[in-house]
């Protein structure tokens, strides 16, 4: 059924370096545990059986910066909070990605006040917003496959 | 007699000035105090064998900005042997100069009178331990006072995307 039955013998397969080095990328990428409120429900929710989100190669969360590959900002961000946020975001070795779930990490959803950082994306760069409050896990689903053909679309580059 | 005039009696004979007014309701008694009676009156509370206030429950302080005074603390006491509670109030007219520390009395004075200096900014007199424990360490000012900017941020709809847009600070790399 595999590959290796249409190729029969020639036991070499070219492919661009480009693409293979982005295939590998989306299909292994381990999020960094950051559940700040009740978005980390869902993420949790995402992440075990009913919605599993090992189809996608991220069923590691890793509780340690350096092992990870995606920062899934999970609830509201605290002031308090925003330099430990940073701060882990730069330990995380490139590449590396940002998903702001849930309204209060994309803008500070309800929270519109002294205390809440309006936007997490005025402290780490965000690749992918995914609205809802909190979004249902279909919903961050849908933000890791946008963030997957984000992720087919780059340079090597970019990284470099 | 019942606990609450128990607990007006003996203050009243201890420190007769100590008392400005009772606040009763429902039964949950409320002792307006003047600022300087307080120290005495906590000791007493918390020895006299009928009483045994040994239990501080929590500090907490009111702005009642345009007001004067303008702040107020109030003290949440708890018996744990009678099973009684009672709430002692101190106006403070400067929160510079703010009620005496009650840390020799109830060592959990300490850091409830943080908080209390952390969000509203009464310095309590003798506590020299006060530093932020709630904010972050920088922060200006304390919130929870009525005049503090509350600092929100204008909404962003289509009509004015892109003015909120550009004055927002987006992270560099």
């Amino acid at each position: 059924m595999g590959i290796e039955q249409k190729l029969g013998n020639m036991g070499v397969v070219t492919y661009r370096l480009e693409d293979l080095v982005n295939w590998g990328r989306t299909n292994a990428m381990w999020p960094i545990l950051f559940g700040l409120a009740c978005c980390a429900i869902e993420m949790m929710s995402t992440q075990a059986a009913h919605y599993d989100a090992s189809r996608f190669g991220m069923e590691l969360m890793r509780p340690s910066p350096r092992q990870s590959d995606l920062m899934i900002v999970a609830g509201r961000v605290s002031r308090k909070m925003a330099p430990v946020l940073r701060r882990l975001y730069d330990q995380m070795p490139a590449p590396k990605w940002v998903s702001a779930m849930g309204d209060c990490a994309s803008c500070g959803g309800i929270f519109n006040n002294y205390a809440i950082v309006q936007g997490v994306d005025e402290i780490v760069p965000v690749d992918v917003y995914v609205g809802g409050c909190p979004p249902r896990p279909e919903a961050l689903i849908d933000g890791i496959m946008t963030l997957h053909e984000k992720i087919r679309g780059e340079k090597l580059k970019d990284w470099a | 007699m019942s606990q609450n005039q128990l607990i007006v009696d003996k203050i009243k004979a201890a420190f007769p000035d100590a008392i400005e007014d009772i606040v009763s309701f429902r039964d949950e008694q409320t002792i307006v105090l003047s600022k300087d009676a307080l120290k005495g009156v906590c000791q007493l509370l918390r020895d006299d064998e009928a009483l045994q206030y040994n239990f501080l429950s929590d500090i907490c302080a009111d702005d009642l900005l345009p007001e004067f005074p303008r702040f107020a603390v109030n003290y949440h006491m708890y018996s744990l042997v009678n099973k009684h509670r009672l709430r002692l109030r101190v106006s403070v007219e400067d929160p510079e100069d703010g009620p005496i520390t009650l840390v020799s009395i109830w060592p959990i004075a300490s850091w409830l009178e943080m908080e209390v200096w952390d969000l509203m900014g009464i310095r309590f007199e003798g506590n020299g331990g006060l530093r932020r424990l709630f904010l972050p360490e920088d922060w200006q000012g304390h919130p929870l006072r009525k005049d503090y900017p509350l600092g929100y941020e204008e909404v962003q709809f289509s009509f004015n995307w892109q003015e909120i847009d550009a004055k927002k600070p987006y992270a560099k790399d």
